[in-house]
């Protein structure tokens, strides 16, 4: 008889992996907990039903809490962030017109941000010149890392992402149809929903979330805060097992028990070869160029699973650059409240878990792998780099707004 | 009698719960109700239709897509909010747990909503319901056709009648603890495997 019962839920994507292998490896039952999972088929349906109390917690959007706290969304309730799902993961994918196109103007099968986003705006002037339909790209959700990303690379590349293209939003197992009816020129989403279109022929990796900023924020879990507040002991274990899953997700002598896991239809459903280049980083850009990307997805890693405040305050500046909240002390304090280190450490310290000194980090500080000042064993965080060598400094969150306050920030 | 002159819009992939609701629409006296059964080029249709109430179903994915859609208001005429506000707890909990969700105009008064959203969720209840017994029926059918193998088996090999057979099925059931149909299962399955001669 379990101590605790969770019912928590989950999209199919691979960065659910952690909840997933949390419950089906044993992690969850040996904290005395009976994790309950149910797949979901919109992020809309994991937010209406945290808040009417179906699930306690849920695989969320790194930015989705904040938008539910900030009053952003229909039928929010207050959700909190106690813990991280992995970094990176997620690839800029083009039709093959656009490839070409992109080729044309000097973009290389290298995913190099800066010279594949600079051909992108060659590509754009182009065709506005003979007054060609804006290029229209798809993210998942508006609050999402890959809208925020998506348009920050456009933007730091000298294009508007709100008129010189069309955003639109496209539920991930779609993409790769929508890319290959031409209804979409091309999207930012999680793997394995690149590697479909390129494995079809029918799309080609421009660049990946890893090089645009490096280890950056993802999947997170989000926890109802009441839900929280009532059930500390229940939270607290959930967050050892998810540790225990997510190490245990990160071990490669582990991928291949891990993706014959997600093959089965009940969680991702796709076949293990694709998803196990979202674990080895070495990806099929198009037509068969193989590049290697470091840090690609870290589901455990270079502190993964820490909720940095830094984080959350880097998607608020986003919002706020992109026109969806304006920017107020109260506003800023209600991003920087929703993801809860506290919690985290209170969950993990008794394990002897490498913990980061501080529960915010200047983003895009460390050119190279660092080892950290922490409590218990070794910690090594970073390379952290944002791809136009901005640096993201959460004490400085006014400044970094005012900045960006342009609608775009041409490269320094 | 609600005010004929709502615009409404269903959005649903499943064509036989989709026709079911708007019956129920028509017989409420909604004339103007139009059915999507596929999101592509939803957003030229909404500004054709140009509805007062969406009504859409849980399982489609493209919520999200949907959702931003309405809340720009390029896209649609007018911006439209979710249906059910924080104050009517009870009604959201009833439409998650049918499964269906709502999307009106800003301003429009919800005592003309409401009725719509209420009888959306008692026939999605209904067709669930419905489906949900359809499927036991089909299970209940398959059960009674492997009991009948099982029987058949029990009655050749070991000389039973067909009453004896049965109260020996049901005796191992009720010993195991197991249902009826799981044990005829187990023993067609094990005389399928030591073949015909096990016949």
């Amino acid at each position: 008889m379990a101590d605790h019962e969770i019912n928590a839920g989950f999209m199919p994507l691979f960065d659910s992996a952690v909840l997933i292998a949390a419950r089906e490896i044993g992690f969850a039952a040996r904290e005395g907990i009976e994790l309950k999972l149910s797949r979901e088929t919109s992020w809309a349906n994991i937010r209406d039903r945290i808040a009417i109390g179906h699930f306690d917690v849920a695989h969320m959007l790194g930015p989705m809490p904040l938008a539910c706290n900030l009053g952003l969304t229909p039928l929010a309730s207050d959700t909190i962030v106690p813990f991280s799902l992995g970094l990176g993961g997620n690839c800029v994918t083009v039709s093959n017109t656009v490839w070409e196109g992109m080729a044309a103007h000097g973009a290389r099968p290298d995913l190099d941000p800066l010279r594949n986003g600079a051909a992108l705006r060659e590509l754009i002037r182009a065709r506005a010149a003979i007054e060609a339909t804006p290029l229209r790209f798809a993210v998942t959700h508006p609050h999402s890392g890959h809208n925020y990303e998506l348009r920050y690379w456009l933007a730091g590349c000298g294009i508007d992402p709100s008129r010189e293209v069309e955003i639109v939003i496209v539920p991930p197992p779609f993409m790769a149809d929508a890319l290959a009816a031409g209804r979409i020129d091309g999207y930012c989403v999680g793997e394995p929903w690149n590697s479909v279109s390129v494995v079809a022929g029918k799309g080609h990796i421009a660049t990946v979330k890893a090089a645009i900023w490096r280890a950056s924020p993802e999947k997170v879990l989000g926890v109802r805060k009441s839900w929280a507040r009532d059930h500390p002991d229940a939270l607290s274990a959930l967050l050892r097992a998810l540790h225990h899953a997510a190490r245990w997700c990160q071990d490669p002598s582990n991928h291949h028990e891990l993706t014959a896991l997600m093959v089965q239809p009940g969680f991702l459903g796709q076949p293990a070869e694709i998803q196990m280049r979202a674990l080895t980083g070495l990806l099929d850009v198009g037509g068969g160029v193989l590049r290697q990307v470091d840090d690609f997805f870290l589901p455990f890693d270079k502190a993964a699973n820490f909720p940095w405040k830094s984080h959350a305050l880097w998607f608020y500046t986003q919002m706020v650059r992109w026109g969806e909240i304006r920017h107020t002390p109260t506003n800023a304090a209600i991003a920087r409240d929703c993801y809860r280190p506290d919690l985290y450490r209170a969950a993990l310290k008794p394990l002897g878990v490498a913990l980061p000194g501080a529960n915010a980090k200047v983003e895009g500080a460390l050119t190279s792998a660092t080892p950290v000042g922490s409590s218990g064993a070794g910690l090594v965080l970073g390379p952290d780099g944002f791809f136009d060598g901005r640096i993201f400094d959460p004490d400085q969150i006014d400044t970094y707004i005012a900045a960006q306050a342009g609608g775009l920030s041409p490269l320094p | 009698m609600a005010t004929p002159s709502l615009s409404v819009l269903v959005i649903d992939e499943n064509r036989i719960r989709a026709a079911i609701i708007e019956a129920g629409l028509r017989e409420a006296g909604h004339s103007h109700v139009t059915l999507v059964h596929d999101v592509t080029g939803i957003a030229m249709r909404i500004a054709e239709i140009v509805p007062d109430v969406i009504v859409i179903d849980l399982e489609n994915p493209n919520r999200d897509m949907l959702e931003n859609m309405f809340q720009l208001s390029r896209a649609v005429k007018r911006p439209i909010a979710m249906f059910v506000d924080r104050s009517d707890k009870a009604s959201i909990e009833a439409a998650v747990e049918a499964g269906v969700s709502a999307y009106v105009v800003d301003g429009l008064k919800q005592e003309r909503v409401k009725p719509i959203l209420d009888m959306a969720i008692s026939r999605f209840n209904a067709f669930s319901r419905m489906a949900r017994e359809l499927e036991e029926a089909r299970s209940e059918l398959e059960g009674r056709k492997v009991i009948d193998r099982a029987k058949g088996i029990l009655m050749k090999l070991r000389g039973l009648s067909e009453e004896e057979a049965y109260t020996l099925l049901r005796k191992t059931a009720m010993n195991q603890n197991r249902k009826l149909a799981d044990v005829a299962q187990g023993l067609v399955t094990a005389a399928d495997l030591l073949g015909p001669e096990g016949r």
